[in-house]
């Protein structure tokens, strides 16, 4: 249980290791688009890292690039296709970015550093965690981003056409000072993770100090 | 859309780095120098537009009549690959000088998203050969200035005394937040 603590906080692929930038600063204006990608991200990790993970004496270690690209590649497209029939207008908002999870840093990252080497299993294990790690990362910041910037939460808003109700709250009362618009602009992205980094290093240098 | 105004945004009010978030990666590992910041953001033009006239005819001429543009994320990756692949093999044997500045940077592009997300972004938007020639060549000189323009600032800020916590890449995501407040000011304009 530490341990998985341990790898959710403190290897936290994005406030950590600060892999995986763009999505994270792209769509995070809402929650509820946040935790989508997260999910579909994790999806894809899992998947493309398994089956490299099974495949790992097969490939030759000079096309390693390119066949784990292609790999990762054809979950991408699975997920967007899928995404496009049920969820049309969430696949608009995410766009482009949904496709760049393709050249996403961690997955090419684990997948080379991780799935390569290990078997199924461990693979498994490790993936599911880092996607885990960075979906909450993802509505961490959503979350934060959408409270200041317009003053409600989306639980579920786009997601409705599939469940039903529809889940949008107020937070707080307004005030002169916030919501403040420019948190959902692509400015307040930057201000929020520097923040969220500087603050990953504080707790990281306690953690040093006490050990 | 009129040439000069689509280089305009693409150049300056939807700065591929500042508003649409692509090449975060490099924007922020390649930027703590300036000289290595312009070799970046040279590589990167180079790749850019020639990916995006490839692929252009690629989708025009293959995905489109053969319908099958669900495979354009493949695709595309693919043609990058193997240009960024294409591109190093050449600099190696013609241009010696140029290859051992670039080095490092040249295969990094591949898993670069700036570079896919313009060549999907041209195709997203149906651009004509023309429109994807000038979209792609604006926002590419965006990026290679807004990544010189940033390391000039972070090699200032190397002398600074900032916070402990806010050591290295917090203060940089500060910095990018007032970039990307000044550049969304052109939008006015």
């Amino acid at each position: 249980m530490r341990k998985v603590f341990k790898k959710l906080i403190y290897e936290n692929p994005l406030f950590v290791l600060l892999l995986g930038l763009c999505p994270a600063l792209a769509v995070t204006t809402n929650f509820e688009s946040a935790y989508i990608m997260g999910i579909c991200f994790t999806i894809v990790i899992i998947l493309s890292n398994v089956v490299i993970s099974l495949f790992r004496k097969l490939i030759p270690e000079n096309v390693q690039i390119p066949t784990f690209i292609l790999i990762i590649g054809t979950f991408v497209t699975i997920i967007e296709i899928l995404l496009n029939r049920f969820l049309p207008d969430l696949s608009n908002k995410l766009g482009v970015y949904l496709s760049l999870i393709v050249v996403n840093c961690i997955v090419l990252g684990r997948a080379l550093s991780f799935a390569s080497k290990n078997s199924v299993l461990c693979t498994l294990k490790d993936s599911s965690l880092t996607g885990i790690g960075y979906t909450l990362a993802l509505m961490l910041i959503g979350a934060i981003r959408e409270i200041l910037g317009t003053n409600t939460i989306t639980f579920m808003n786009s997601l409705s056409s599939i469940t039903g109700f529809r889940a949008v709250y107020k937070v707080y009362p307004d005030f002169s000072l916030l919501p403040n618009p420019i948190f959902s602009s692509p400015a307040g992205a930057f201000l929020i993770l520097g923040l969220l980094i500087a603050l990953f290093n504080y707790l990281k240098g306690d953690r040093h100090e006490s050990n | 859309m009129n040439l000069i105004s689509l280089f305009i945004i693409s150049l300056l009010t939807e700065n591929i780095v500042l508003t649409k978030f692509l090449g975060m990666c490099p924007f922020f590992g390649t930027s703590k120098n300036k000289n290595n910041a312009l070799s970046m953001g040279i590589s990167v033009m180079i790749v850019v537009v020639l990916a995006s006239l490839i692929t252009y005819f690629i989708n025009n001429y293959i995905l489109i009549p053969t319908e099958t543009t669900y495979l354009k994320t493949i695709i595309f990756i693919l043609v990058i690959s193997c240009l960024v692949q294409l591109v190093e093999i050449i600099l190696k044997q013609k241009f010696k000088g140029v290859y051992n500045s670039l080095g490092i940077y040249l295969p990094l592009i591949t898993t670069n998203c700036a570079v896919l997300g313009i060549v999907l972004l041209s195709s997203n938007n149906d651009y004509s050969l023309l429109e994807t020639l000038v979209y792609s060549v604006g926002s590419s000189l965006g990026f290679t200035l807004v990544i010189y323009v940033f390391s000039s600032i972070r090699e200032r800020l190397e002398t600074c005394n900032v916070p402990k916590n806010f050591k290295g890449y917090p203060i940089a995501f500060i910095t990018a937040f007032i970039m990307a407040l000044v550049f969304a000011r052109y939008v006015g304009v």
